[in-house]
């Protein structure tokens, strides 16, 4: 049994200890946003954020997460309350097949996390390890600057940065 | 006696005095007359040409550059045991760069030392290898290095302990270490083993990292290539005593150097900037530079050839299972099956992504896994550029104590030898070595 604290939930799973997290969030958990790409660590179709951080989960064993906090997609809001990097995503219209857009959404929010305002070298660059064969680019870095600005008004309107 | 033992000491304070009056007054070098910086059209193209392949085999950009800064303005701290030194903006910004530099100047810098204004130099600038280099190679590599781009970009000072932060100290360092020598050719060796010691001894500085250094920080000549540090990184010996599973040849070094054999082998760490660099360089230097280091080591002897021979049967090993259930046990072979043995794997290895057969890994057979562990934590990136990340890091995905129990499990199922003890403290320095590099990085996210 592998315990998991994923989206904030603790979850048990049934899997051997080298069973990529990728598997277990898809096949144990229906936790099916992070996408099975390359296997190989080299695309980001599988990106999910370990405290925090952009991981490959594909090529990360469930059993050395225990302990430790998964997030994936659909930790960032839902069908009704979608995140700002959701919305931003839906507004700019920046998936084209969508295959890498969950991983996209996933390493952009790590970014957003640290830092409030990125210029657009400072997203090209962090952005730069996932791939996109559709080539929507442009439009998943202005997604990524319109969900900075949401959530700078956001922050602005509670007060929660002057903190 | 008391009155004698005061006549001593004047003696000797005086003698002092005059010593250390008559050294600063040999230490003494002149001030060469700043210029107006040259135009490009002063320069002949087929030198530049010539003085970007040179600048390339002298790898200059890897230091005179910071990351992601503009190539040649310096900046990059270099880690010494004395404390840190940044290497300077070599671009020709008259102000902050070398523009003011003559051509006499710059030969004086490489040969000697000695900065245009007359300061001696760290020997951190390796001229003890530079000093090799033909008269007419430093006017091609001027040539090339005064027609950059110029960086408006004052460099950090260095911060050196104290007595070493005295520059004139290095004066008495070059007497005891810099030979001025011009580099003389072997007459019972080939021409292309002659271009090779040439290039190795001289511009391209192999032994500033691959050879040990002594306390005052001077290679050790004597132990020439036996292996030494750069930037935190194991630079593994490369004579007889190197780590390698498979001895070089030539050609092997001519395919890890032209990054073209990924399965025997790829560079990592300080290594890729010479990697990436010499993609720029005439193959004819790369086969000569490639022939000398082969011959460095020598024909491998009977217990060498023995040991790559197991190596080789364990590369091969086919059949061995790399799963958890395999009965090896232990939380480092789960961590293998998960996360290295989709690309690594005997079984699995994906023809896309030729990942290096780990029997055949050199980093595995180091004395200490510092190489090992900066590999798994910071993963590889091609050396060619930002779009190929390789092989991923791994530091969010393992804790320190999943990264040890890995690495004892890798050193103890691919090679045959002894189990690394200190692999703690190597994850503690790769620690320390990264998170200076992210603090770099992160003011450069934030700006």
């Amino acid at each position: 049994m592998i315990t998991l604290n994923v989206n904030g939930q603790s979850r048990q799973v049934d899997a051997d200890a080298d069973t990529p997290l990728l598997y277990v969030l898809r096949d144990d958990l229906a936790l099916n946003a992070a996408k099975f790409g390359c296997g190989l660590g080299q695309c980001g179709a599988c990106t999910v954020l370990v405290d925090g951080h952009p991981i490959f989960s594909c090529i990360a064993p469930a059993s050395v997460l225990e302990g430790r906090k998964v997030t994936t997609l659909e930790g960032l809001g839902t069908p009704d309350a979608p995140g700002p990097l959701h919305r931003a995503f839906i507004e700019e219209q920046a998936a084209q097949c969508g295959f890498c857009i969950a991983g996209m959404i996933m390493r952009a929010q790590a970014l957003l996390n640290t830092n409030k305002e990125p210029t657009e070298a400072v997203i090209r660059r962090h952005m730069e390890p996932n791939l996109c064969r559709c080539g929507t680019h442009i439009r998943i870095i202005r997604a990524v600057k319109r969900a900075a600005e949401y959530m700078r008004n956001a922050a602005a309107s509670t007060g929660s940065d002057r903190t | 006696m008391r009155l004698s033992l005061t006549k001593i000491l004047v003696v000797v304070a005086a003698v002092l005095a005059v010593g250390t009056g008559l050294f600063l007054y040999w230490a003494r070098e002149p001030a060469l007359a700043p210029i107006t910086p040259v135009q490009r059209s002063a320069f002949d193209p087929a030198l530049l040409r010539k003085g970007a392949e040179l600048a390339a085999i002298a790898n200059c950009s890897a230091c005179h550059n910071k990351h992601d800064g503009q190539p040649y303005a310096g900046g990059r701290p270099i880690e010494t045991p004395f404390g840190a030194i940044f290497s300077t903006n070599i671009t020709p910004d008259p102000k902050t760069g070398i523009g003011g530099w003559s051509e006499a100047a710059f030969v004086r810098a490489m040969r000697e030392g000695v900065s245009r204004d007359g300061r001696h130099l760290y020997p951190a600038f390796p001229y003890d290898h530079m000093a090799k280099a033909t008269d007419n190679d430093i006017r091609a590599v001027y040539a090339f290095i005064m027609t950059r781009e110029p960086a408006h970009i004052t460099t950090p000072p260095n911060d050196l302990h104290f007595p070493l932060n005295i520059r004139v100290l290095i004066a008495g360092w070059k007497l005891l270490f810099l030979d001025r020598g011009a580099f003389r050719p072997d007459p019972s060796k080939t021409a292309e083993l002659n271009r090779g010691a040439y290039l190795v001894e001289g511009l391209a500085h192999c032994g500033a990292c691959h050879t040990p250094r002594n306390l005052l920080g001077a290679e050790k000549l004597d132990q020439a290539y036996a292996g030494g540090t750069s930037d935190g990184w194991i630079a593994p010996a490369l004579n007889a005593s190197s780590p390698a599973a498979v001895p070089w040849t030539a050609d092997r070094l001519h395919a890890y150097l032209r990054d073209s054999d990924r399965v025997r082998g790829v560079a990592a760490g300080p290594m890729s900037d010479v990697v990436r660099n010499l993609a720029q360089v005439p193959d004819a230097d790369v086969h000569a530079i490639s022939a000398y280091v082969a011959a460095i080591a020598g024909a491998p002897s009977p217990e060498r050839r023995e040991i790559a021979e197991r190596a080789t049967v364990r590369a091969q090993g086919k059949a061995k299972a790399t799963s958890s259930s395999d009965g090896t046990g232990g939380p480092g072979a789960a961590i293998y099956a998960g996360a290295c043995a989709q690309c690594h794997g005997e079984t699995g290895r994906h023809p896309a992504l030729p990942a290096v057969n780990l029997a055949l890994s050199s980093a595995l057979r180091t004395a200490e896994p510092d190489n090992a562990v900066r590999i798994v934590r910071g993963g590889i990136r091609s050396p060619h550029g930002q779009g190929e990340p390789l092989m991923p890091g791994f530091r969010d995905v393992l804790s320190d104590e999943q990264i040890i129990a890995l690495l004892g499990y890798l050193r103890a199922h691919f090679t045959d030898l002894p189990p690394w003890t200190g692999i703690s403290e190597s994850v503690r320095r790769a620690k320390q070595g990264d998170s200076a590099m992210r603090t770099d990085q992160e003011a450069e996210t934030k700006a």
